[in-house]
């Protein structure tokens, strides 16, 4: 049999609520500290105990640990998902199950293992009765380990970490993976290609999630004040907030410099969320998308008055029941234009949680910066699942409070200031905050009816005159916004743009259209919205772009069609969402389905000519610019080791 | 630079913070003449002026409505956020960490506050912020032209409307329950018993909540109407007269003492509010007797005003958080970002 080595996934079904996350992360640890790109995806129901769940890892040798549809290695330890998780077994692929499920085996075409869970864990004398389900689930890591070739004092370092160095639990655990190992060697013959051998690909690499980095660089942002209400998936995000907040920010008086709120719900998150940052606090709530309804409201408030607030939102799939635990880029247009009114937000999109921390202490400089609400768009793969990274890199750039007049500012204006006085051209006012003990620095803040001295006004000359400010604004914090990644193939012919988690996943399609289909493209990650020129350059570049994401209209594609209508005709929207993070296969499929051989595009491209001279003029500058920053695109685990962040 | 400021030439009739009373003043009214809530605007200014606090200490905050529109019409030198509708209560929650040495003066309305924002009512109850909280209670939306509000008592014939067939909620009551720390109520027709209570309200340190019946005088001023003049003017009930001595004055106490029918109750900054019973010796610290002449007033159909309950021994949200001495908002850099080592041992907790 031919081996596969450091190329396969594995895949575990369990009942929600049965203590196998500590299992699979150490399974997931274990390989990553054996140098092997890998990834770990939790897929759980809405549930606190009892229904099935799947935990699935990809190990992979080139650094592609996207989803992965093809179930290589499956362990199957609910009764109830038993039929269907022996039934996804690829062929050839390997099949471990608790012994104690009595249901008949109906394949030949995949290996099967057994595994007496039960009678190894009962055998224990140190695990005490009621810890025995718990613990019971090391032994399929003890199994596994032996059957592809786990390293042990890997996994033993994966518990170490875990159990944050505490013995007692450690050993308990670790003699049941022994113990597992021990009878797998007496009693299982290896009949599946499955290897694990050690790589040094992940070498200085950390591993982290989403919102445990969104905290953490909101911390080094100087996060003061946080609003918050739980949902899932977002809820660890200000629950790492309070864990590390009282960590990294330790005074020797032992007093606080920040505040964490859990509000009655998201209306009041962000309303407290708003208030502390118009009284000049670094302030932020973090939500998902049913919250983010709720602080529509506020939002748009914020907006208008101008007040710096972040706001993230760790996208799932829909409102109320469902699939509230599945992942989504289903808020993007929700969140561009939320508020009544015309408005347009600014929001970053992190693509993995290296970017998580980076946009964490970022969007505070930006909100500030520009005095309005700072989306920042992330989802529920990124933000609950432990991806390989990076070490997070301490902030390059000092704070950015924005424009701010305190007391001795307003004594050298002599009080000669408007809080909406564009004075610099750019759109964005002076502000001053409570607190201040000018007697002329104060104002009353309101929605739209104010003049340039924030005086009650419903003229119509004045509202128009503020509106045209703030579109001014929206085009300054161009400037401010993180510029998009470019992941370029030399001579390609077409473009991909997608935003956020799905970047692995384009990678390895983009691979595979090259080496399988001799498609050559260049795939730009957008990183924020508004779009910044390098978007501009890119858009001009192709006849024909295939936009990338999870959900069903294309949400980003309907913005860019907004913003670049000369280049509408070119878009074409590879759009899907299922509540599964985003795999190779459909992003592929997805655009060989709507890709066009070139001599039927150059017909379209003639029609639309007048619209395109313009693009045409600036595809050739363009040209030359890529080609001067010629980029390869290797993803390994760090995807974005090898490539130019623009 | 000066700390405080008089706005101009001030010559006479400065208070103590050397201040005029112009100097608590807002924009010109656009309410409608004779509107209760301008009465109550005039006594916040008159209250703050003889309290001798600095306009620059107080952040004013309202939600929508008539009421809402109030904090224009005083302390031009003072901070404000107008708000949305029912959402005052989480803006001022958030604002007062800005700089916690900041004392909030809130407006709100019977329709912001019992209706669309009677959850962040009782939340902002419950946490202590450390503000004013006045709702100006007409019974009745008056800018979009007179429907009932949530405080309106059932069986009201309003013009448009007909009649309310819904019990009322009585505002105070609201507040007790969700263990607010000073509740009071008044009528705006009664400038004196508003101020004394402002003023022991502005002493209070966590949330005092001060409901106001504060007639319409274009949609809800029927003789009959528990919102109106004529009826507030026959049916106040008193639970005491109201005395506020501020901490300066304190060697006045014994001369009001006199009579031997008195309560001090002592605030927090030092001052102290004397309740002069009228009949029976009410204990504002009881809630349980709070309860029952509220429920007792409403059986007879009192408008029972006066300091209803008072809790000086529960500490305000702020000070929960044990914040630093410099304002939140004052902290720069070297406070809020961790040191650039720090960054290696956050990696080193990653896996």
């Amino acid at each position: 049999m031919n081996k596969v080595i450091n190329d396969f996934s594995i895949t575990v079904g369990t009942v929600n609520g049965s203590g196998s996350s500590t299992a699979n992360n150490t399974i997931l640890r274990a390989i990553f500290k054996m140098g092997i790109p890998v990834s770990g995806k939790n897929l759980f129901p809405s549930n606190i105990q009892g229904l099935p769940t799947w935990y699935t890892i990809r190990a992979n040798k080139d650094g592609f640990i996207a989803h992965h549809e093809k179930r290589d290695i499956v362990i199957a330890m609910n009764t109830n998902s038993f039929v269907r998780d022996l039934a996804s077994v690829a062929p050839g692929g390997a099949f471990f199950y608790a012994d104690d499920i009595k249901l008949s085996i109906t394949r030949d075409d995949i290996a099967v293992y057994p595994m007496p869970v039960k009678a190894i864990i009962r055998n224990d004398p140190n695990v005490p009765a009621d810890y025995r389900d718990l613990v019971g689930n090391m032994v399929y890591v003890g199994v596994l380990a032996h059957m592809i070739g786990l390293d042990m004092e890997k996994i033993y370092s994966a518990l170490d970490f875990h159990f944050k160095k505490k013995q007692k639990p450690i050993d308990m655990n670790f003699n049941v993976v022994k113990a597992g190992v021990e009878w797998a060697k007496i009693n299982l013959e290896k009949k599946d290609p499955f290897h694990l051998e050690p790589m040094d690909k992940t070498e200085g690499m950390i591993m982290a999630d989403g919102n445990m980095a969104g905290a953490l660089g909101s911390i080094f942002g100087g996060v003061q004040f946080v609003g918050w209400y739980p949902i899932t998936p977002a809820t660890s995000l200000a629950e790492s907030l309070n864990d590390y907040l009282p960590q990294l920010r330790k005074r020797e008086d032992g007093k606080h410099t920040y505040a964490v709120v859990q509000a009655e719900d998201e209306l009041a998150a962000l309303g407290m969320s708003i208030g502390a940052g118009w009284a000049g606090l670094r302030s932020m709530t973090s939500t998902s998308g049913p919250g983010l309804s709720l602080m529509t409201e506020f939002a748009g408030l914020a907006y208008y008055a101008e007040v710096p607030v972040v706001i993230w939102d760790v996208q799932r799939i829909g409102p109320s029941t469902g699939l509230p635990t599945r992942t989504s880029q289903g808020d993007l247009t929700f969140t561009y234009f939320i508020g009544h009114g015309d408005s347009q937000s600014v929001i970053l999109l992190p693509g993995d949680v290296y970017e998580c921390f980076e946009f964490g202490w970022k969007a505070f400089d930006i909100a500030e910066r520009i005095q309005t609400p700072v989306f920042v768009l992330s989802d529920l793969d990124m933000g609950m699942n432990q991806w390989i990274s990076k070490p997070f890199q301490y902030p390059d750039t000092p704070m950015d409070r924005g424009k701010v007049l305190m007391e001795s500012d307003i004594e050298e204006l002599k009080g000669s200031w408007g809080r909406y006085l564009d004075k610099d051209g750019d759109g964005i006012g002076y502000r001053t905050f409570p607190g201040n003990k000018h007697p002329l620095s104060s104002y009353l803040t309101r929605g739209t009816g104010h003049d340039e001295y924030a005086k009650y006004t419903e003229e119509s000359g004045m509202y128009l005159k503020n509106m045209d400010r703030l579109k001014k604004k929206h085009e300054t914090a161009k400037h401010y916004v993180p510029a998009p990644v470019l992941h370029g193939k030399k001579g390609a012919t077409v473009g991909i743009l997608g935003y956020g988690s799905t970047e692995s996943a384009i990678l390895e399609a983009q691979d595979q259209l090259e080496k399988e289909h001799r498609l050559k493209t260049d795939f730009l990650r957008i990183r924020a919205l508004p779009c910044t020129k390098e978007v501009d350059t890119f858009l001009a570049k192709y006849d024909q772009i295939f936009i990338v994401e999870m959900n069903r209209d294309g949400q980003m594609a309907q913005i860019l069609m907004t913003e670049y209508p000369q280049y509408a005709p070119n878009f074409k929207v590879v759009a899907y969402g299922d509540g599964m993070p985003a795999s190779a296969k459909w992003v592929r499929e997805g655009i060989l389905a709507k890709y066009k051989a070139k001599k039927a595009v150059k017909k379209v491209a003639a029609k639309t000519a007048p619209a395109k001279k313009k693009p045409t003029a600036r595809k050739a500058v363009s040209a030359k610019k890529a080609s001067a920053k010629k980029v390869t695109t290797k993803a390994i685990a760090g995807p974005k080791s090898k490539t130019k962040r623009k | 630079m000066t700390e405080t400021l008089p706005m101009a030439g001030a010559t006479a009739n400065v208070n103590l913070a050397g201040l005029t009373k112009n100097d608590y003043r807002g924009a010109p009214t656009t309410l409608c003449q004779g509107c209760g809530h301008n009465s109550i605007s005039n006594q916040i200014v008159t209250a703050l002026y003889e309290m001798n606090i600095v306009p620059e200490n107080v952040v004013k905050f309202s939600g929508i409505g008539c009421s809402s529109k109030s904090p224009t019409y005083f302390l031009n030198r003072s901070f404000g956020f107008n708000s949305l509708h029912g959402r005052m209560p989480s803006i001022a929650t958030g604002a007062l960490f800005g700089d916690y040495h900041l004392k909030g003066v809130g407006v709100s309305g019977d329709g912001d506050s019992a209706s669309i924002g009677m959850g962040q009512f009782k939340h902002i109850m419950r946490r202590n912020v450390n503000m004013v909280y006045i709702v100006e209670n007409n019974g009745v939306y008056g800018l979009t032209k007179g429907q009932f509000s949530a405080t309106a008592e059932k069986g009201l014939s309003l013009k448009k409307q007909g009649e309310n067939p819904y019990m009322p909620i009585d505002i105070c009551m609201e507040a007790l329950v969700s263990n607010a720390t000073f509740v009071a109520r008044s009528f705006a027709g009664n400038p004196k018993q508003v101020k004394e209570l402002l003023k022991a309200a502005l002493s209070h340190d966590g949330i005092a909540l001060l409901d106001i019946i504060s007639p319409c005088v274009t949609f809800n001023n029927q003789v009959n109407a528990y919102h109106s003049y004529a009826w507030g003017k026959d049916h106040e009930e008193p639970l005491h007269e109201i005395s506020y001595i501020a901490p300066r004055n304190e060697i006045m106490l014994e001369d009001e003492m006199a009579d031997g029918e008195v309560r001090e109750v002592a605030m927090h900054d030092g001052s102290v509010v004397i309740l002069k019973n009228l009949e029976k010796g009410y204990d504002t610290s009881s809630r349980i007797e709070a309860m029952r002449v509220m429920e007792e007033a409403q059986r007879n159909a009192w408008m029972l005003t006066g300091l209803l309950y008072l809790d000086t021994s529960k500490p305000n949200l702020t000070s929960i958080y044990n914040l630093v001495d410099t304002p939140l908002n004052r902290l720069t850099e070297a406070d809020l970002r961790p040191a650039p080592k720090t960054i290696d041992r956050v990696n080193a907790l990653m896996f």
